[in-house]
């Protein structure tokens, strides 16, 4: 057979056309050269013009002199240069507005054409033209479109509207194209279908808490149906959407799943993926005795393992998205473990995601098998896989404790090998295994310290001191071995640092004779050498404690430590549930949350997955909001806080033993409002952005569960006594929709006589859980104004530019630029007054200029910024009368329900409501970005307009500040 | 969803750049440029993520695709788009090289604004596109012509287009299967499994309904009869189908019917582990001998019946990279020692089922101080045989066309088998 025919004939095809000789013109005089011929009689050299702008265009020239000379060419009948001419226009048309308006014309008319291909053109073309004079006159053209006759130019329209939502959102709404918009789902034609769905569920994203997407029983059975016929492509974005909906009972989603199921066969890899994602989250609903639960389970085995036949780059996909899946759900894919096997030629980002899943799935039934492939990995090329495959034994050791000690040998072989990464790595992993299997296989210390010497990486350093420290009393030169660290204690990391001040110390307390000398040295060098404020203060504590009390220091640290458990680098369960519901996506491929990466109110919202309700009960949506979703925080009872726990443990305890077997001196800080604004500020900062200094040793126990920015991250302490917090939670579900947060109106800080001639006004807001600094720069000057930057002086709640000042494009003289600046509270602190003071250094080509503004603390209160009752009460008890201050609001006409949901759109939340003798008593708590809390009493009376608020809180201080809050969001 | 799709060439130079939404800027194109395709180091991750966007990228021959987005997208519909897209071209171009991408870029671009609208993937069948975007210049359709392009491009069929007429109605399967070996020095399979494709070749008149037979275990068991003639069943891990196939009518009654585009279709892909029929068996024995030298042994033995030729076979065994000299004795074939790929490359063009072929080599070292030892690469195989190794067969496809007047027995159809090897290795 001739396969190879129809190739053969392609490169013929392809042989003919010449257009590379576009690439290559770049004479002077171009541009002029290119006029005349874009305004020549002849056909043919005009559509070689338009050719040649078209390459120029791509390699990045500037063609946009030519505006005026393309646009001329629209008017035609061949529809190959019309395409390019739109293609032109689509690029150009925002620079020149004005001559813009010259295509529109040509657009009205092309969406009346016989031809529906050039209709369907127009009007796809039309939406990508992004200025504002000529949206408005797009809308008839468009209207007409969305209801043509031809299917072809229908699925086109459909998209146009999300390209014009973008554009000019409030135009669309009063246009009513949502409305038709909606109608399209019951299109006879299943691509119109699709491409409705798309734009539907894109618009609805912008807009968290609109009833757009108005999925039910009925419109859902419409996209299952348009499912069957639609292309690839549209299957996916239907269930995407579906994978948006809660079905209401158990019985409607084991229906869906039945529908859905088929989709797994699908050769296309996303749509297999998405059906995963509905299955997955869907699942969460039946009840676990059904038949059709453990059928599904096993029907979702053969489609993942399939995925890893694809080509790499979708395998990579598919991994990252099964390492999630196996921890949700390790049943599904327990006996696969085979084909995770690296592969030799598998390229190396494939090869790393596979080991990490297969590391999850071992067990004592394949541990031998594992370990096998685990050793032969260890002597591959590459070092970062090595590394991991060194690693993965360790963790393989303390998972399954029948091979520990095949582990611990193999670990040694590798070790003989005195390549210096493996064993560095090895001794990393060791030490864990130390720790789960206290005296067991002490022996191989000695080994251990023949490598001392080699070890130039600070995690490892780390743990062989660490070693050395708690077997001191069976190393014979322990003290010899630690005195040799301390020689460089200045150029040791603050990881070796806090270890080495630690194992000294235990040796001190086990050797107490010999050793005195040495605990004086390393004391002296953490608290009067060092700047590191975590190195001085663990420093104080052990002087203090020794000098106190040296048996009761011996029981602190030398305490028994808790063991380790198995299961280490878990993600967090409620980041678990949340990217189980973006399976397929960016966020499944990054681990993180969408709002760690996508700016802007995009991907903000947060999924979750629905509860498990019988048939008849109700669920809450999983969208029903933002701040529905922050504030009612994790009432599944599958998530279980004592993991959290210990996570945190296993991150930071085997790296410091003593200081958590006693309450850990660091972190106590952090609990409940702090001791005093900066230090609360500091211990919280570390657990809520645990990523840059997740390698520290004094982090907090919220260190080990956090992950960047991802809000689900709570204090240990708060989620303990969770006991009767799931009644609350939900009976405040009834307080009314959340409005938005208080945002003061803009005023100028920098006027334009102060700053030659840039005058800078602004606001504060917090939009979904980000900080922004929302800037108005308007250029009053004569010369044109580039190179923008912005810094902070330090302020006493560290807040920092999260990002460079985006002004791309040079502000000209008279222009105006609106910038929103996102902020971080990671910056350095220092206590200003007023508390909320901000002293901004603006740069320009000029200057530099320095003004000084005050922001509302309510954009420092955070989503999560709401209590327990039972802690609330307890921690009201416990903050003294003294820190107690009252205010009163005058002229304010709310009733008490308005009030609170005012408030809450602020982040000031509810805990709980009292009426006593016709007098509303709401008591509610706020959290400050810096882990301080604030709690308050409001009291309302009917009739009476003037309120009085108690607020008390750990660090008096930002009262008067808190109490400008509430006047400014019940007054506005 | 996709912001903007950039072509480059191995320099990092830009040959196609169509940007679809707002947020994707210029310096796009440049960032992916720096970070990527200039990075010092290898690419460690398909997905990058620069500035906040998002940068998916696949790379045939020495051209780079690039995806970029600033949303929260489906990772997988990028990649699975970016292959359509280079499948497309391919067929419209032939080979994705620079000469032809520069060569055909005002058709690229074409493409690329009917494929993805607003960064959402469109119909994307060659079948449906080659109909309307054809670059020779406008064809003057008549009415009916454009409204049936329409209707096929959006139409519950978009593969296949209405009134096709052949004077002989012909169809052509062909059943290739990758075998994939992993085996311990020892002898041990570690891992094996047959990824195989059912690629279909038809040329039949009007709108055809088929439907595909084979021996998948489940369908003759519930045939409940089996056995008596002599067909064995195998059992099918997983599969996979091409667009046509109506996959609920699958789910629910495990038939496998559909429509075929005209012309070629992968029809199916499927997984099968278990009873495979491994074609190659390799025995290795390596000896170091001191320091300086190494004794290579490998006997291969054919594993199939006797009257079946196996074709193109070739070993390639790794040698040290401080290989200085290599003698190699084979009783079959030819074997060369090829410096630059650190292998001895063993030919043999024909060898029939249950034979053994040996192969022994020295290789003389030269002394390093390198503490690291060799990693001894697995021994890796690569083979062609007349049969499918997971022991599938088609058993019928049957064609229906209801009305045009031709019947199942009119239509001529062949069937091939041909085997493969995938990635077959043995460690030694």
């Amino acid at each position: 057979m001739e396969w190879a025919n129809q190739l053969c004939e392609n490169r013929q095809f392809g042989s003919k056309m010449t257009d590379s000789k576009y690439f290559t013109t770049t004479k002077k005089g171009e541009i002029f050269e290119l006029k005349a011929e874009l305004n020549s009689d002849k056909k043919e050299k005009k559509k070689e013009a338009v050719k040649k702008v078209i390459a120029s265009m791509t390699v990045g020239k500037d063609v946009s002199a030519l505006f005026p000379d393309v646009v001329n060419c629209m008017q035609t009948d061949n529809l190959e240069l019309k395409k390019l001419v739109y293609l032109y226009l689509m690029n150009y048309a925002k620079s020149q507005p004005d001559m813009a308006i010259m295509a529109v014309n040509t657009f009205v008319k092309d969406c009346e054409d016989a031809n529906p291909l050039i209709r369907a053109l127009a009007v796809r073309t039309m939406g990508c033209i992004r200025v504002d004079k000529i949206t408005e006159y797009l809308c008839e053209p468009l209207r007409k479109c969305l209801k043509d006759e031809d299917p072809y130019v229908r699925k086109t329209a459909a998209v146009c509207v999300a390209k014009l939502h973008d554009i000019n959102a409030q135009l669309v709404e009063d246009q009513g194209f949502l409305d038709t918009l909606k109608d399209l789902i019951s299109d006879s034609n299943p691509m119109v279908v699709a491409n409705a769905v798309a734009a539907l569920s894109e618009i609805a994203e912008s807009h968290p808490n609109s009833n757009l997407l108005d999925l039910n029983p009925q419109s859902i059975n419409k996209l299952l149906t348009a499912l069957n016929e639609c292309t690839e492509w549209g299957q996916i974005f239907i269930l995407d959407c579906l994978a948006n909906y809660t079905p209401r009972d158990d019985r409607e989603s084991q229906s869906i799943c039945e529908r859905v199921t088929p989709r797994l066969s699908h050769a296309n890899s996303a749509v297999v993926l998405s059906a995963v994602k509905v299955l997955m989250k869907f699942m969460e609903m039946l009840p676990k005795d059904l038949d059709y639960y453990s059928t599904l389970l096993k029907k979702l085995a053969p489609p993942l393992v399939t995925l890893l036949s694809a080509e790499p780059e979708l395998q990579y996909v598919a991994l990252r998205n099964i390492n999630l899946i196996v921890q949700k759900r390790p049943e599904i894919l327990k006996h696969e473990m085979k084909v995770f096997f690296v592969k030799y030629n598998d390229p190396i980002y494939v090869k790393l995601e596979k080991l990490d899943i297969m590391i999850r799935l071992a067990s004592q039934a394949n541990i031998a098998q594992v370990l096998a492939e685990l050793k032969e990995y260890a002597t591959e090329v590459d070092v970062d896989f090595v590394r991991k495959a060194v690693r993965a034994i360790g963790r393989c050791a303390i998972k399954v404790e029948q091979s520990a000690e095949r582990c611990v040998s193999t670990l040694l072989d590798l070790i003989q090998t005195k390549v210096n990464y493996v064993v560095q790595e090895a001794i990393v992993v060791i030490k864990d295994i130390f720790r789960k299997y206290p005296n067991k296989y002490e022996s191989v210390i000695a080994t251990l310290c023949e490598n001392l010497d080699s070890l130039d990486e600070p995690e490892a350093r780390a743990a062989m001191i660490w070693i050395v420290g708690e077997y001191a009393e069976r190393i014979d030169n322990a003290d010899e071995l630690l005195e040799s660290f301390l020689e460089g204690f200045h150029d040791e990391s603050t990881q070796v640092q806090l270890q080495l001040l630690t194992a000294i110390v235990k040796l001190f307390l086990k050797k107490p004779t010999e050793t005195q000398e040495l605990v004086q040295q390393v004391l002296s060098l953490a608290t009067q050498d060092s700047d590191n404020p975590d190195l001085r203060d663990r420093g104080y504590i052990y002087w203090r404690l020794l000098s106190t009390d040296p048996v009761a220091a011996k029981e602190v640290v030398l305490a028994e430590k808790p063991l380790i458990s198995e299961e280490t680098d878990l993600i967090e369960p409620t980041l678990l549930e949340e990217l189980i519901c973006h399976i397929g996506t960016l966020a499944s491929v990054y681990h993180k949350p969408p709002s760690a990466f996508v700016e802007g109110s995009r991907g903000v919202m947060h999924k979750r997955l629905p509860a498990r309700t019988g048939s008849g009960e109700s669920t809450e949506s999983p969208d029903v909001g933002t701040a529905a979703g922050g504030s009612a925080p994790e009432a599944a009872p599958s998530i279980i806080p004592s993991q959290g726990d210990l996570l945190g443990d296993l991150l930071n305890l085997d790296m410091a033993p003593p200081t958590t077997s006693g309450p850990p001196p660091p972190t106590t800080g952090m609990q409940m409002g702090g001791m005093d604004l900066l230090g609360g500020g500091l211990d919280s900062l570390m657990g809520d952005e645990s990523e840059p200094l997740g390698g520290d040793i004094g982090g907090s126990p919220a260190m080990g569960a956090g992950f960047g920015a991802a809000p689900a991250v709570m204090p240990a302490s708060l989620n303990a006594p969770v006991g009767g917090g799931l009644g609350d939670l939900f009976d405040l579900g009834g307080v009314g929709m959340p409005m938005g947060a208080y945002i003061p109106p803009k005023i100028v800080w920098l006027p334009a006589m102060k700053a030659k001639g840039l005058e800078i006004s602004g606001t504060f807001a917090r939009r979904a859980g980000v900080i922004q600094m929302e800037l108005i720069l308007t250029n009053k000057a004569m010369s044109v104004m580039t190179d923008f930057a912005i810094q902070f002086n330090r302020n006493s709640f560290g807040l920092a530019p999260a990002g460079p000042l985006q002004v791309l494009t040079p502000l000209g003289p008279n222009q105006t630029i609106e910038v929103s600046l996102p902020l971080s509270t990671v910056g350095p602190v220092m206590k200003m007054d007023p508390l909320n003071n901000l002293q901004v250094a603006v740069k320009n080509n000029i200057d530099v200029f320095y003004f000084s503004c005050q922001y509302p603390i309510s954009m420092l209160f955070v989503e999560d910024g709401k209590m327990e009752r039972q802690v609330f009460l307890a921690t009201w008890k416990d903050i003294p009368n003294d820190n107690e201050s009252q205010f009163q609001i005058k002229d304010c006409h709310l009733n008490s329900d308005a009030a609170s949901s005012k408030l809450q759109g602020s982040n000031i939340f509810t805990i709980a409501k009292r009426t006593v003798e016709g007098q509303d008593m709401l008591y509610m708590s706020i959290k400050l970005s810096n882990g301080i809390w604030v709690l308050a009493e409001l009291r309302v009376q009917a009739g009476n307009s003037n309120y009085t608020i108690s607020l008390k809180c750990r660090a008096p201080e930002v009262s008067q500040c808190v109490f400008q809050c509430y006047e400014a969001v019940l007054k506005n | 969803m996709i912001g903007g799709l950039f072509i480059y060439n191995h320099k990092g130079e830009v040959l196609i750049s169509r940007v679809y939404r707002d947020d994707i800027g210029r310096n796009a194109v440049d960032a992916f440029r720096v970070n990527v395709i200039h990075a010092r180091q290898q690419v460690r991750s398909p997905v990058t993520n620069i500035a906040r966007t998002s940068f998916f990228h696949v790379k045939r021959s020495n051209i780079w695709l690039a995806a970029v987005t600033k949303q929260n997208v489906n990772a997988a519909m990028v990649f699975e788009f970016l292959y359509k897209m280079c499948d497309v071209m391919t067929a419209y171009f032939g080979k994705i090289s620079e000469e032809n991408i520069k060569n055909n870029f005002v058709l690229i671009y074409e493409l690329l604004d009917e494929i993805l609208d607003f960064g959402y993937p469109q119909n994307s069948e060659t079948g449906a596109l080659k109909t309307f975007i054809t670059q020779t210049g406008i064809k003057s359709q008549s009415k009916e012509e454009q409204s049936q392009i329409t209707s096929q491009v959006t139409g519950q069929i978009g593969w296949r287009r209405e009134g096709i007429k052949y004077r002989r109605n012909e169809l052509f399967l062909d059943v290739l299967e990758s075998v994939n070996l992993l085996m311990s020095p020892q002898g041990q399979v570690l891992s094996a499994h047959v990824s195989g494709r059912v690629v279909m070749k038809s040329y039949l008149s009007g709108m055809p309904e088929c439907k595909f037979g084979m021996n998948d275990k489940i369908v003759i068991d519930k045939q409940g009869k089996g056995g008596g003639n002599g067909c064995q069943s195998i059992a099918i891990d997983d599969c996979t189908f091409h667009q046509c196939v109506r996959l609920s009518k699958f789910d629910a009654e495990r038939s496998i019917s559909f429509i075929p585009p005209d012309g070629e279709c992968e029809l199916m892909r499927y997984r099968t582990t278990k009873d495979i029929i491994l074609p190659f068996r390799v025995i290795p024995l390596v000896r170091e001998v001191g320091r300086t030298k190494l004794e290579v042994k490998v006997v291969i033995k054919s594993n199939f019946k006797p009257s079946l030729l196996a074709q193109k076979i070739e070993v390639r065994i790794p040698t040290p990279l401080n290989t200085s000299g290599v003698q190699v004795i084979c009783m079959k074939g030819k074997a060369k020692y090829k410096a630059s790929e650190n292998a001895i490359v063993w030919k043999i063009k024909r060898m029939a089922g249950m034979k053994e072929s040996q192969i022994s080599a020295e290789i003389e070292l030269l002394p390093t101080n390198d503490k690291k030892k060799w990693a001894r690469p697995p021994i890796s195989m690569n083979f062609e045989v007349p049969f499918a190794p997971s022991g599938l067969k088609v058993r019928y496809l049957k064609v229906f066309e209801p009305k045009l007047n031709y019947s199942d027995h009119d239509v001529i159809k062949w069937v091939r088998y041909i085997g493969r090897s995938g990635i077959y290795e043995t460690r030694c």
